[in-house]
């Protein structure tokens, strides 16, 4: 059995999203939540009861969302501006663009079920583009985290940041994969693993599986890097870089279309500094079948095995040339 | 009422009992769907399907065909087992609600399922649609109507008041939307979400003939339904009063029943009281 596997308690990082917020609130009364008919959803339905005068449901609008709460920032408040990710990205993404990034509101979005996580729900409720579309927008921070740890964690950060902040969890359970000493900061990526051979990156639901595919190659005398990149943008190129100057190749691996999201930015950091041989993971830039979410991960080769296989591939196209 | 009419509507409640039945089985089954909006649409999609719209299952595509879209999307499994019962698909295939590769989807998609239109389930998209529908109709000459069913709740979204004044202005008659009037949404009421009253006012002031109709009285829809356009030159509006989960008695008009699964229990009940009903 493999160490992440060996812990395997399995979270819904809402909880430490919807638990973290809470805390905030109550010791600042800047601080408010915008929702949109998605209490239940974004799993804030303790905020609401405690802090019912800082809490706005502004029903099933999206566009009105992040413009209000662009407003409540206008007005001194720190809005934490909460929805389903496919949404609240895809249809208000001009109001990220503007009333967010391009206005410098001190607004913190959270996309909540993002990624594959509607499953068989399908393309419509997928969100596997909205690291592509969020990454394309100057000033805005983009944050994907890992485990509960780190969710807890980049909640804080984006209410100790002035400045917008997109926030992305999910809701596929995942496993701890930081040690409770964990320290998150905006910009910096975390070594979870040291290795020679190449580095694997991942961010969000991914990382847990990263480090099972390190173990099952280090079964096989391959060593492994892995790197979690919670924060897309700003990027850390520093982590990027030494990774592929000290290991010479680099698997990228995403909850998202492999078009401009995680692989997209590693890439375009290391072919214009220092180029190795890459391979990207993520949904093919096609529309998903029918599947449950684990299902889906399983179709897309989004597994600790896939992970494997993918850097074997690397490793050996590399040693051929 | 005439015996002719009468046998009728007759067929029709015993067609919505039937998609009720199948629609709640496919959900269990499925372990994920949306049985409260479904059951509130069930009687206005067959009263559609069965009494309304001029359409042919075995020619989905031909090209003076009424549209329909389904604009609430997470009502899928009702429009399938509508879709199955007209002949569109196969009734085997509804056991396949979103399981791996099933063309059914938890929302509709028309690459996959013949007779879908548009594809829908982010809230505010049918509607915008269907007014580019009934435009080129209206460009063709051609007699085909566009029916369009949106959720109450739906009508938060900025983009369907975009397209009810977008066919106010241009005098859409061949235009119906049917607004499920079920007074919930997916966390509450809608009146204490956001609220929607004075409803029928806002779509007279947007240019639409209004009428409103007891949403789960297949006579009254047959009859409010044929009687469009209510006024030419105007896009018609029905506002259709239902309740959430109508047919089981246990979960009608409460709001965790917008996407709850029914358990073992509730299922054999709920499918008890489905078939005892006349
Ligand atoms: C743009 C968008 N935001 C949020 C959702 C999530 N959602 C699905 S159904 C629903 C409630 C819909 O309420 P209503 O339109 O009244 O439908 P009904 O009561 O008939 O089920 C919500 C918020 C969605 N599908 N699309
Ligand atoms: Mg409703």
């Amino acid at each position: 059995m493999t160490a992440v596997a060996a812990r395997a308690e399995l979270f819904d990082c809402r909880d430490a999203f919807a638990q973290a917020l809470l805390e905030i609130a109550k010791a600042d009364v800047r601080v408010v939540a915008v929702v949109n008919d998605s209490v239940g959803s974004t799993k804030l339905g303790n905020l609401r009861t405690e802090f019912p005068d800082r809490f706005f449901n502004v029903g099933i609008a999206e566009q009105n969302l992040i413009g209000v709460g662009a407003g409540l920032a206008n007005g001194g408040k720190i809005p934490f501006v909460c929805g389903a990710s496919p949404f609240l990205t895809g249809r208000g993404l001009e109001q990220i663009k503007v009333d967010a990034a391009y206005s410098n509101a001190n607004i913190k979005l959270v996309g909540v079920s993002s990624g594959l996580a509607y499953g068989a729900l399908g393309p419509t409720h997928h969100s596997i583009e909205d690291l592509a579309w969020t990454r394309a927008i100057a000033n805005l921070t983009i944050i994907v985290p890992a485990d509960p740890i780190e969710t807890a964690q980049a909640v804080r950060a984006a209410y100790e940041t002035d400045g917008p902040i997109f926030l992305r969890t999910s809701r596929m359970p995942v496993p701890v994969v930081h040690p409770p000493d964990y320290r998150f900061r905006i910009g910096r990526a975390a070594m979870l693993r040291d290795g020679r051979d190449l580095t694997i990156i991942a961010n969000g639901v991914m990382v847990s599986r990263a480090v099972e595919a390190a173990e099952l190659l280090d079964s096989v005398g391959i060593s492994a890097r892995v790197l979690n990149m919670a924060t897309l943008s700003p990027l850390d190129s520093d982590a990027i870089l030494d990774a592929a100057r000290a290991t010479g190749g680099i698997v990228t691996v995403e909850e998202h279309t492999v078009r401009g999201g995680l692989g997209g930015a590693v890439a375009e950091t290391v072919v214009t500094e220092h180029p190795v041989p890459m391979r990207i993971l993520g949904v093919p830039g096609v529309f998903a079948p029918t599947g449950s979410p684990e299902y889906l991960l399983e179709h897309f080769g989004l597994t600790a095995d896939g992970i494997r296989a993918a850097a074997i591939d690397l490793l050996s196209a590399r040693d051929a040339s | 009422m005439t015996e002719a009419r009468d046998g009728r509507v007759d067929d029709l409640r015993r067609r919505s009992q039937a998609i009720r039945a199948r629609d709640l089985r496919m959900v269990y089954e499925a372990g994920l769907g949306h049985i409260g909006g479904e059951f509130s649409a069930i009687d206005i999609l067959v009263t559609l399907y069965f009494g309304v719209l001029r359409i042919v299952a075995g020619d989905p595509t031909a090209p003076d065909r009424d549209r329909f879209v389904l604009s609430k999307g997470h009502s899928a499994a009702a429009l399938y087992a509508t879709l199955a019962e007209a002949g569109f698909i196969d009734p085997d295939e509804l056991a396949t609600f979103m399981a791996p590769m099933s063309r059914l989807n938890g929302h509709p998609d028309r690459n996959k399922v013949p007779g879908v239109e548009t594809n829908t389930g982010p809230l505010g998209h049918g509607f915008p649609v269907a007014v580019g529908m009934a435009l080129a109709a209206r460009a063709d000459g051609s007699s085909r109507r566009t029916f369009v069913l949106t959720g109450d709740g739906e009508l938060q979204e900025g983009s369907m008041w975009e397209a009810a004044m977008a066919a106010g202005h241009f005098g859409l008659d061949n235009l119906i939307v049917i607004v499920d009037r079920n007074g919930l949404q997916q966390g509450d009421f809608t009146e204490r979400t956001m609220r929607l009253e004075p409803l029928a006012d806002k779509w007279r002031a947007f240019g639409w003939a209004v009428r409103e109709v007891d949403g789960h009285d297949h006579a009254a829809l047959l009859q409010t339904l044929g009687a469009v356009p209510f006024e030419w030159g105007r896009p018609s509006c029905v506002i259709a009063h239902t309740h959430k989960a109508q047919g089981i008695s246990f979960a009608t008009d409460r709001v965790e029943w917008h996407h709850h699964v029914p358990s073992d229990s509730e299922f054999r009940r709920a499918l008890a009281e489905l078939e005892a009903a006349p």
